[in-house]
């Protein structure tokens, strides 16, 4: 290990603040638990419903992260591996539908077909609006890999799928488990879609206590279990990860991989993949459409869309910017540094992710007006809680990243006279560009939508687009709400097309 | 020593006391912002605040949100809270807020623009406006003659697996709570039981109406102006559906009411006051009717949207609304295993 120095202690002490700031919610839920006593809680915990609501959790976590996890990889090695015909406009379509809120994917399915309902339809919907937290960090894992380890596999007569599965697929491990966790932790938290799908969940009944109890203490005590969740997610990813390095040993350029010919199975592939195209994709936008075509209500206000729109885009771009730079540190250090300090450090930022947002909201609130009152629904604020809810998402992806960059590179950078920010700005940042932009990406696309903590925590008279449809859709004026839904893709699927170009994705 | 505490009273109570007495003596300040925490259709709320910034020049800013959301996030706030004024799609949650000692006493004369009995009995926050229950059924499966003579006949075994009701929401714990007060808890235990195991549970009013449109269930317990509002915007979800209005005060006829009410720690009470005032008058409900939001307009001599059917004509039970008791019906939904 290096002698600190002045960068490491820095970062190290700015990834510890960056912890505790994110662990305020847990702090509240532990507070209000204990509050509530030992009887109540007991109540509360052991009865029939809340067993009902952990089985129906479980077996939708198992159902939707083994899936998501099989076709994020497969997509994945498609796009970067194969010589699959339109291969950059596919890496942005399977991105895509994260750019669509979670509440448009499940009301575009229940208004087709009541069919969708319950659990078969809600894995489906799930995994459908899901999977792109594993494909993305997964793409950018295979892109960064050394395509020399293929390379010697091939010419020890590996055939092109055992050379995946026994070469590449270890190397996976950190980007597919963080992708994997990421679903887990978002599954738990995940609330409006569930909702339209009629499948209750612990969240969603979380929620019902949050809109009809007269003692919120109760609902933190509910969520008290979903922190639990939580940690055990934790702890399984950190043992199924292992202690394994990731990065290449020696010198080498970094090239293109050799792709593998699809050659038959070209046309099958296709039409797997506009199939998920069309169902992710296709049917809830043409629902947007539908709604906007259809509907009294449909007259759009054009200077108020233009005002939300741009609030949207600006919130989004300082949470993605915030978040992705205080995820940097806290991401090398779990990587570079290793030890209890730094893994703790890390772990500790993903509990608010398994949280509802209106745990994260309300408990920024009591502890604002309590001790910082003039940050109370400001603009800092309202950006401080889209950091804590969506941290982990920029985590994944740079730690990811991160962990594919030889550590000798820093030494070498050193060595010839750059000092610990030039190392960072000309040697590391540049070998983490991809997973930098995948983490903005993410951030900018979950907080653009997010719905929540804006309505509570957004200084007054702010505006999102996502508080705007929200509006609307309670009022039953559909058409009017489309063209903010409509609005919400249009700015994330432009966001994430050019990042993915940034980060490489696509190139052949 | 006894002057110098003397005097220092006196000044307290004239600090505390001048501002008072400015608050009612003063005409309204034109250069205040207004604050209001609104849980009503947004576009409702965007209606009355404008016409209002129109007629006074007070301009009003609105944070909107759920009705409990907003009650939770008001308590959490305290004196603290920036909220002015609040206004509820249903009155659970104005109760929440008023138990908690956060309202100023609604002026005497917003009160008298409403019927009493639309209003807290203690007169911390005023009605200004209302839905009605109702059971929307799709008549090709459900005609009118077959439709239950009582909402709580529901409970009874032939009804398994007809029909729709959505627990989760403030609105449905309203009508809850009125069943509550008028029958008793044994009465509503029993109730709630029979629905846990006969109706399907959906997660709001116009899901309940969409399903029975589509044929899936039989009817639902919903409030009108879902079926209404529909039927104004283009009639996909409500074209195959009627609504039926229990009579005879029954609890099925049940009137809920959104209330208005003024913050104690507003810093601008006498134009908070104002705001609710004109959203309880003549003029401010003619905005509700004129609008979409299809509720019924509460001011007394205010006719409601020409589409409704008239408030005079529904027969809904008499419930005193500052005493619904929110807590023991959520107590009882649970012990049903309904939330």
């Amino acid at each position: 290990m290096a002698a600190p120095s002045v960068l490491p202690l820095a970062g190290r002490a700015l990834a510890i603040l960056t912890a505790l700031v994110t662990l305020i919610p847990l702090f509240y839920v532990v507070v209000y638990t204990v509050s509530t006593g030992w009887a109540t809680s007991y109540e509360l915990l052991v009865r029939p419903r809340v067993g009902e609501l952990l089985w129906n959790t479980v077996r939708l976590e198992v159902a939707v992260v083994a899936a998501s996890a099989l076709f994020g990889v497969l997509a994945a090695w498609l796009t970067e591996r194969s010589s699959l015909p339109l291969r950059s406009m596919w890496s942005v379509l399977l991105v895509a539908p994260l750019a669509i809120p979670s509440f448009v994917h499940s009301f575009a399915w229940v208004s087709l077909t009541s069919a969708v309902e319950g659990y078969a339809g809600a894995v489906l919907i799930v995994t459908l609006s899901h999977y792109p937290y594993v494909y993305l960090p997964v793409a950018a894992a295979l892109r960064g890999l050394d395509p020399r380890l293929e390379e010697s596999a091939r010419s020890l007569g590996f055939g092109p799928w055992r050379t995946f599965w026994a070469i590449v697929t270890p190397q996976l491990r950190p980007s597919l488990l963080g992708g994997m966790l990421l679903v887990t932790l978002h599954l738990l938290a995940e609330l409006g879609a569930l909702e339209m799908l009629r499948f209750p969940t612990f969240t969603t009944a979380i929620y019902d206590q949050y809109q009809s109890t007269f003692n919120s203490a109760a609902a933190n005590m509910l969520a008290s279990v979903l922190v639990t969740a939580c940690v055990l997610a934790l702890l399984a990813e950190l043992t199924l990860r292992g202690r394994g390095r990731y990065a290449r040993i020696g010198a080498g350029t970094p090239r293109p991989a050799t792709r593998v010919r699809l050659g038959l199975l070209a046309p099958v592939v296709l039409a797997g993949l506009l199939l998920v195209a069309v169902l992710s994709l296709g049917l809830p936008l043409a629902m947007l459409a539908y709604w906007v075509a259809i509907g009294s209500s449909t007259a759009i206000r054009l200077p108020l869309l233009v005002q939300t729109t741009l609030s949207s885009i600006s919130l989004g771009l300082a949470g993605a910017l915030i978040a992705t730079a205080l995820a940097t540190p806290v991401a090398w250090l779990a990587v570079r540094r290793g030890g209890l300090l730094s893994t703790l450090t890390e772990r500790a930022t993903y509990v608010a992710h398994s949280l509802p947002g209106i745990v994260v909201a309300l408990s920024l609130v009591a502890i604002t007006i309590r001790v910082a009152k003039p940050i109370y629904q400001t603009t800092p604020l309202l950006l401080t809680a889209y950091v804590i809810l969506f941290f982990p998402l920029a985590l994944v992806s740079i730690r990811a990243a991160l962990a594919q960059v030889p550590p000798v590179l820093d030494d070498v950078g050193r060595s010839l006279g750059s000092g610990p920010f030039g190392v960072l700005r000309r040697v590391t940042l540049p070998l983490i560009w991809p997973g930098l932009g995948a983490a903005v990406a993410l951030v900018f696309i979950a907080v653009s939508t997010e719905l929540t903590a804006t309505l509570l925590l957004s200084p007054i008279g702010t505006q999102t687009l996502a508080t705007r449809f929200w509006s609307h859709a309670e009022s039953i004026t559909y058409g009017a709400a489309a063209p903010y839904a409509a609005m919400m893709v249009a700015i994330s699927a432009p966001m994430t097309y050019l990042v993915t170009r940034r980060a490489g994705f696509g190139r052949s | 020593m006894r002057t110098v505490v003397a005097l220092v009273v006196a000044l307290v109570v004239a600090v505390v006391a001048l501002p008072a007495l400015g608050a009612v003596a003063s005409p309204l300040k034109q250069n205040v912002t207004l604050t209001l925490y609104n849980a009503q259709h947004v576009p409702l709320a965007e209606a009355w605040v404008s016409a209002f910034t129109q007629e006074t020049g007070i301009k009003v800013e609105i944070r909107s949100g759920r009705d409990l959301e907003l009650a939770n996030l008001i308590v959490q706030e305290g004196s603290a809270s920036p909220a002015d004024v609040f206004i509820t799609e249903n009155s659970p949650a104005m109760s929440v807020v008023g138990q908690a000692g956060l309202f100023a006493p609604v002026d005497t004369e917003t009160l008298a623009l409403v019927p009493p009995q639309l209003s807290s009995a203690s007169g911390d926050w005023v009605g200004i406006a209302a839905r009605t229950t109702v059971f929307v059924h799709n008549p090709s499966l459900l005609p009118v003659s077959s439709v239950p003579a009582s909402m709580l006949d529901l409970a009874n075994p032939e009804w398994k697996d007809r029909f729709g009701i959505a627990p989760t929401g403030a609105d449905f714990q309203a009508i809850v709570s009125a069943v509550l007060q008028l029958k008793g808890p044994e009465v509503t235990e029993a109730w709630l039981r029979g629905l846990k195991e006969n109706a399907k549970v959906y997660t709001g009013n116009r899901a309940i109406m969409t399903a029975a449109n589509k044929g899936e269930i039989e009817g639902g317990i919903i409030y009108h102006y879902y079926w209404y509002g529909d039927r104004a915007e283009s009639g996909q979800n409500s074209g195959n559906v009627e609504l039926y209005h229990w009579m005879g005060k029954d609890p099925g006829g049940f009137v809920s009411v959104s209330g208005g009410g003024v913050l104690k720690s507003s810093k601008n009470p006498a134009e908070a006051q104002k705001l609710l005032q004109y959203m309880a008058s003549t003029a401010g409900q003619k905005i509700l009717s004129d609008s979409n939001a299809l509720e019924y307009a509460v001011g007394l001599g205010s006719p409601s949207h020409p589409s409704l059917k008239p408030l005079s004509e529904l027969d809904p039970p008499v419930v005193d609304l500052s005493q619904l008791n929110a807590p023991l019906v959520i107590e009882l939904m649970q012990k049903a295993g309904l939330l």
